[in-house]
């Protein structure tokens, strides 16, 4: 805008906004159409109602008037504001609105299990459960390169931790998590020891034997897991000691609604495993988020790069793939605890390959190595077949047909993982030449 | 010649029925730049294999400081400050390029489980390091513009500096660049030999150099080593090998 028409009036367009104002207020506030009897009658608006409409109309003139001035007013303040030009991006991608956004929609989903059906809660809580599975996958799979087909053994072996230590040993919930995990991530240590000099097809291959091992382990060791059978009557998580059901199983324990004085609900504890299981999920993104801006997270994706460029930068390929390993298999344990304590039964038939295939679909899905691409997928990939009822027969045939309709169109996953863009330090740009200085430095693409 | 630094003797390389290095001699001072030419499938490239630990040698001693490193993993002898560029550049293409050097600093790094997920103040002073030192580098090859951008999008002169500064990070002794100047411009190979004069000069760097551009060769180096068909067949000066008969035969050619 050049410095003439920033003083010129506009007569014209102000004239014409008032008009169209004036025109579309006085129809749709000023009069009213109505039936009386079989006559058609025309009521006008009251007269306060009138003064509104009129100083709205002045506003608007006088705004379309003078507006070539006000924004030649408004780009002086600008250019005399003594902030400087430059601007760095925030090491969280220069969006101040994300945390707050993100607070919103966890609060909404927190919010969410009060006002909808039974059903729907008890969807969300295995979709989440799978969300779980697949941001602990995403790390071998999607980060550090490995195909891990046997992923579900590490899920049977945190499932497995707490049904047998609650069974034998007494043990609660909370401490079984944090048992469950343990035990996964140790089996996955003792698997990718001798495992992980394996490369690509190979190594497919041997975690794929891992996962049936543990399945047909858990089937024919009747005496301690009941074989097929599987095990039942396994303790719901408590909430400090209170728990969920109409009467207390454990003497001394106050059931949750007694407590509060409330009258039994079902429902409440369909509500307490949803928000145990959103936590766990926040959780796993939180862990899973600042490993990734950790070393060992940059490390794992230099590995799946490129190995030998790694080994050549004094990498220890070995220890990376080993930790990423140990760490995917750890949230499979969670993830299975939390299944065990939600089903109440667990049997070998709940891990079997299919399981690992699903998980691994949820990854491609979403795009290698991005969370919130995996997140989409794990929910797609468990409500839909809800909604497809009618097509259960059909269901793996619609599943393979997604998957290679996906490698056509999106081969990179719905969502595909975006670089995080680091900040330089400030005072870095101040040793830079003068042509190099004004430009903001890590902002590209 | 000052102390020596790298000190390879009768070096052997063999694959089942071929011997692509023969009794290969070697050595490094501090601060030289020592370079190796020869004609295509002398076997250079194998030697520089077996000196970083992605060969084991079939027969041979290599010294690294006084430490015998021939039967160590690679990863172990990159850590013990000998690091390399490849022929065809091995950048971490799909990360960024101020990624690719901090993870080339991996094990400088506070790289404790605890520490970076509670975000510690010794975590974020090593990560704080990380940054400074690779804005340095970045700066010193003048591709701080393209900090955050992709390095696999890079020009192709860039990524071959990116790689050297991705050696540069992790402070090393020696410096062992297979071909650097393969692909380059005119333009591009001056700024590459200014930059490994500089590397020597300011950062205490040895380098070890595989190069057809004979130019560079003749320019920046303090002695050379040629090699044909996996045998030595001279070495001194370069002045001593450009005059030498046998390798005007065998590779500079007639003029």
């Amino acid at each position: 805008m050049n410095s003439q028409s920033s003083t010129t009036l506009r007569w014209f367009p102000a004239f014409m906004a008032t008009g169209a104002l004036l025109l579309l207020a006085v129809l749709m506030l000023g009069v009213q159409l109505s039936t009386e009897n079989t006559e058609l009658v025309v009521y006008f608006a009251a007269s306060e109602r009138w003064n509104l409409i009129l100083s709205g109309a002045v506003l608007v003139f006088l705004v379309q008037l003078f507006r070539n001035p006000i924004s030649a007013f408004w780009q002086g303040a600008k250019k005399c504001n003594p902030l400087p030009q430059v601007q760095l991006p925030s090491l969280a991608g220069n969006k101040p609105l994300k945390p707050l956004l993100m607070s919103f929609a966890v609060a909404g989903l927190m919010v969410w299990p009060f006002f909808v059906s039974r059903g729907a809660v008890d969807l969300a809580t295995l979709a989440l459960i799978y969300v779980m599975l697949g941001l602990g996958l995403n790390v071998v799979v999607g980060l550090a390169g490995l195909l891990d087909l046997g992923y579900v053994g590490f899920y049977a072996v945190g499932a497995y931790s707490y049904a047998l230590l609650s069974q034998y040993f007494g043990l609660d919930f909370w401490s079984c998590l944090l048992i469950g995990g343990v035990m996964a991530a140790f089996f996955g240590f003792i698997l990718g020891f001798p495992v992980l000099r394996l490369r690509g097809d190979y190594l497919a291959i041997v975690t794929l034997g891992f996962g049936e091992i543990i399945r047909i382990l858990l089937n024919n060791w009747t005496s301690i897991t009941g074989g097929p059978n599987g095990i039942s009557q396994i303790p719901k998580p408590t909430l400090f000691g209170l728990e969920f059901s109409r009467r207390a199983k454990e003497d001394g324990n106050v059931p949750f609604h007694e407590f509060f004085g409330i009258d039994y609900s079902s429902g409440y504890k369909v509500i307490f495993l949803y928000i145990l299981a959103l936590l766990l999920v926040l959780l796993t993104l939180y862990i899973i988020n600042r490993l990734l801006r950790m070393p060992i997270g940059r490390a794992w994706e230099a590995l799946r790069e490129d190995d030998i460029a790694c080994r050549s930068l004094g990498l220890n390929p070995t220890a990376i793939k080993l930790s990423a390993f140990t760490i995917g298999a750890a949230f499979a344990g969670f993830a299975g605890t939390f299944f065990a304590a939600r089903q109440g039964f667990i049997s070998p038939e709940s891990f079997t390959f299919i399981e690992s295939a699903i998980i691994l679909a949820i990854v491609v899905l979403g795009g290698m190595g991005s969370q919130m691409g995996v997140i989409l997928a794990a929910v797609i990939m468990t409500v839909l077949p809800e909604f497809a009822r009618e097509f259960q027969e059909y269901r793996m045939l619609m599943f393979g047909l997604m998957m290679v309709l996906m490698m056509m169109w999106r081969p990179e996953g719905l969502m595909p993982i975006k670089r995080s863009h680091l900040k330089l330090k400030e005072h870095q740009s101040d040793k830079d030449d003068v042509s190099v200085n004004r430009q903001p430095i890590a902002e590209s693409v | 010649m000052s102390q020596c630094l790298l000190e390879a003797s009768d070096l052997s390389m063999r694959f089942g029925g071929l011997l692509a290095v023969d009794q290969m001699a070697l050595k490094v001072g501090k601060g030289e730049i020592v370079s190796m030419i020869g004609p295509n499938g002398a076997g250079k490239t194998t030697v520089f294999n077996c000196l970083t630990g992605f060969y084991k040698p079939t027969v041979g001693k290599i010294l690294f400081q006084g430490q015998a490193v021939e039967k160590l993993p690679g990863f172990k002898i990159a850590r013990l400050g000998v690091v390399r560029t490849f022929q065809n550049v091995r950048l971490f293409k799909a990360m960024t390029v101020l990624e690719n050097l901090l993870v080339a600093q991996h094990r400088h790094l506070n790289t404790g489980l605890l520490a970076g997920l509670f975000k510690t103040p010794s975590f974020r002073k090593s990560e704080a390091q990380a940054m400074e030192r690779a804005a340095y580098w970045l700066d010193k090859i003048g591709l701080t513009e393209f900090a955050n951008r992709e390095a696999g999008n890079l020009a192709y002169g860039q990524q071959r500096r990116l790689e050297i500064a991705r050696c540069m990070v992790t402070d090393p002794q020696l410096l062992m660049l297979d071909e650097p100047a393969a692909g380059l411009n005119p333009n591009e190979t001056w700024e590459l030999d200014k930059l490994i004069s500089d590397l020597r000069k300011n950062h205490g760097v040895s380098v070890l150099l595989i190069e057809h551009d004979m130019k560079l060769v003749m320019e920046i180096s303090d002695r050379i080593y040629v090699i044909n068909q996996g045998r030595p067949l001279a070495s001194g000066t370069p002045e001593a090998v450009r005059n030498h008969p046998g390798v005007i035969k065998a590779y500079l050619g007639e003029s």
